[in-house]
């Protein structure tokens, strides 16, 4: 059975501009050890998702409207706040995008690394500070019992960014979510970030849900990936299935649309046309339909996920690959 | 070096000081070295790529170029006119020629002003057409970057961001120009609008014969749009070539570590892909170490690194690099 698992999960924005369908009825699971990457353009849902899953979401304005979140024979949608509150930072524990804006600018980076300690395991202040420094240490801050009582604006952005994850990490979680957790960081710290995150994935065995929009990200660390648009998972396959046989228009068209470093002679991009579609009116068929080259009539009918290989799901009336032959 | 007649452009020792001003009396305790000691070449036609992460002084030499910032030092030679030196009427003359196109398209256009304001300010300000002639020259624009010209009364919030950019670059091109400085112009844009204006950039290009000099982070598309690369680091240019020379034969350790930072969107590729991960963040310009100021994250530095700054230098034909490994 798979460690955590998504059914139908659908979340709403009720705004005065009108209901944003932020979320529409997304699926999918994660094994222990895994790492699923969804990934998708901003506003696809992505980060609403799992911030629902984690019950997150503002409300109002939001609301989860339907979906199970399967956990540990639970479903953690139907748990009451205070058993939530358990779970959050302790067994499941997110990494946010932004590490400027998402640690306490007036707290210690011990005071706010202790606090799930405390809160969590039962430590007192003196153990919650030894194992700070652990933590610290595992995510490899240099002098780190020295850095203890610095203020994170005393941290670089990629020190900030490993004290976010050291502060997930802090209870031994089972999931851990990084949400875009690089994007903010220059190319050569986000390597050094990627390639901690690899190395603790191997020795704690924790399953990993990593979101972003970079594809050359993806292909490093996933096992697994989702894509998402406009809030319906459009297509999933393990890694290397996805990026060899990519079956949805829009996969085929994300990747078309990035240049490859290792490129060997110059090619045009591929880009695809138009913009995403306002997910307060979404077109009532497939929602690619407007940007997508292989439209068919059908296309005006939603089509659901069907798995056309083993492990490889895809939503889409058309058969791409018959198609490309052409 | 830069010696051909193809040069539209060239910088010759660029230095930008910031001072850092303390106390009371506000005097000045110290310089922040945007750009320290910069020389380089931008052949017509051409588009030159300035990759470098934040902090490195890369939209600082674009700003210098164009004189928004009037360098503490060096020389800006645009189509054999020294720019540094000159004022008045005759730089906002020279200006025509030379545009910017912003990297944020939500802060660079006035929300105030409708889009036909917007890129039919340059033709008012230059005094080239007012009026009717003004209105046809900025719907033709915005047929040039693809957009509909019956947009001219909207204003800018009623457009996407990839939209946006392309009222930019038609801003941009008003005037006709021969050079334009394009910072980070695709970066604050999603994934399959960045295509797009990758696309119409080079399509303009070819059109236009434009030169371009292409500001970025991202060395994939710098090396998809770039004809020649140069990385910077620090305030300092460490490395010149042509793009396929540079990601083939980088020599210098920080183009050699930042090449293989870049994730390649291929599982197949990255599963066998050995990288070289730097310790430690960028040091701060206005403290830059002793010596070569990669110094303090270099794996392979010696000890010469510490006390010398290496020699810019042509190392084979056109490519340049500042390393003592290689001089």
């Amino acid at each position: 059975m798979a460690l955590l698992e998504v059914r139908d999960l659908k979340t709403r924005f009720y705004t005065d501009d009108g209901v944003v369908q932020a979320v529409n009825g997304v699926s999918w699971e994660v094994e222990e050890g895994e790492t699923l990457a969804i990934v998708g353009e901003s506003g696809c849902g992505k980060t609403v998702s799992v911030l629902s899953i984690l019950r997150l979401i503002p409300q109002p304005p939001g609301k989860i409207e339907s979906g199970e979140v399967l956990f540990e024979d639970r479903d953690l949608m139907k748990l009451k706040d205070d058993e939530m509150r358990s779970i959050r930072g302790n067994k499941m524990a997110m990494v946010f995008q932004d590490p400027m804006t998402s640690l306490n600018p007036v707290l210690t980076i011990n005071q706010q690394i202790s606090e799930a300690l405390t809160l969590h395991l039962g430590m007192n202040n003196k153990e919650a500070r030894e194992r700070t420094a652990e933590l610290l240490k595992l995510v490899q801050i240099p002098q780190a019992e020295d850095r203890l009582d610095d203020y994170p604006h005393q941290f670089s952005g990629g020190m900030r960014q490993r004290a976010m994850i050291a502060m997930a990490l802090s209870c031994n979680p089972q999931i851990l979510i990084a949400d875009e957790p690089t994007t903010a960081l220059d190319v050569t710290i986000q390597a050094q970030i990627i390639e901690l995150v690899k190395q603790l994935r191997d020795e704690i065995g924790m399953a990993i849900i990593w979101i972003t929009h970079d594809l050359g990200i993806v292909a490093g660390i996933a096992d697994r990936v989702a894509v998402m648009y406009a809030g319906f998972i459009i297509e999933s396959a393990a890694v290397k299935e996805l990026y060899a046989n990519p079956r949805h228009p829009y996969t085929l068209g994300l990747l078309g649309s990035v240049p490859r470093l290792d490129m060997k002679k110059k090619e045009k991009l591929t880009p695809i046309f138009g913009v995403p579609p306002d997910l307060i009116e979404l077109p009532v068929g497939c929602p690619f339909a407007p940007r997508c080259g292989y439209r068919i009539e059908r296309c005006a009918e939603r089509p659901e996920l069907i798995a056309v290989a083993p492990g490889h799901e895809m939503a889409c009336w058309v058969d791409i690959t018959k198609e490309r032959k052409q | 070096m830069g010696s051909e007649n193809n040069v539209l452009l060239e910088v010759k020792n660029l230095k930008m000081y910031f001072p850092i001003k303390r106390g009371v009396f506000q005097r000045r305790v110290g310089d922040v070295k945007a750009v320290d000691d910069v020389s380089f070449f931008v052949r017509r036609g051409e588009t030159f790529g300035l990759v470098g992460e934040s902090g490195s002084g890369k939209t600082t030499v674009g700003r210098c170029i164009l004189q928004l910032y009037r360098p503490t030092g060096g020389e800006v030679i645009f189509e054999g006119e020294e720019l540094t030196t000159m004022k008045g009427q005759k730089l906002r003359s020279m200006r025509r020629e030379m545009q910017m196109i912003f990297q944020d398209p939500y802060a660079s256009l006035n929300p105030r002003m409708t889009v036909g304001s917007i890129i039919g300010e340059p033709l008012e300000v230059h005094g080239i057409s007012k009026g009717k002639a003004k209105r046809e020259r900025v719907q033709e624009l915005l047929k040039v970057v693809g957009l509909n010209p019956y947009f001219v009364n909207r204003y800018p919030h009623e457009f996407s961001g990839g939209q946006r950019q392309r009222i930019g670059v038609a801003r941009a091109l008003a005037l006709n120009p021969s050079f334009i400085v394009a910072d980070e112009p695709i970066s604050a844009l999603d994934v399959s609008i960045q295509a797009q204006i990758i696309n119409m950039l080079e399509d303009l290009q070819a059109e236009l014969g434009l030169t371009f000099l292409f500001i970025a982070h991202d060395l994939s598309v710098v090396r998809h749009i770039s004809d020649r690369i140069a990385v910077m680091y620090l305030g300092k240019i460490f490395e010149i070539a042509d793009k396929d020379e540079l990601y083939k034969n980088p020599l210098q350790p920080y183009t050699q570590s930042l090449l293989s930072a870049v994730p390649i969107p291929d599982p197949v590729v990255e599963e066998t892909r050995q990288r070289i991960i730097l310790v430690g963040d960028l040091p701060s310009s206005a403290n830059p170490p002793d010596g070569c100021n990669f110094v303090t994250r270099c794996p392979v530095k010696m000890d010469i690194c510490e006390e010398q700054e290496p020699e810019f230098k042509e190392v084979s034909s056109d490519h340049w690099a500042a390393c003592w490994r290689v001089n």
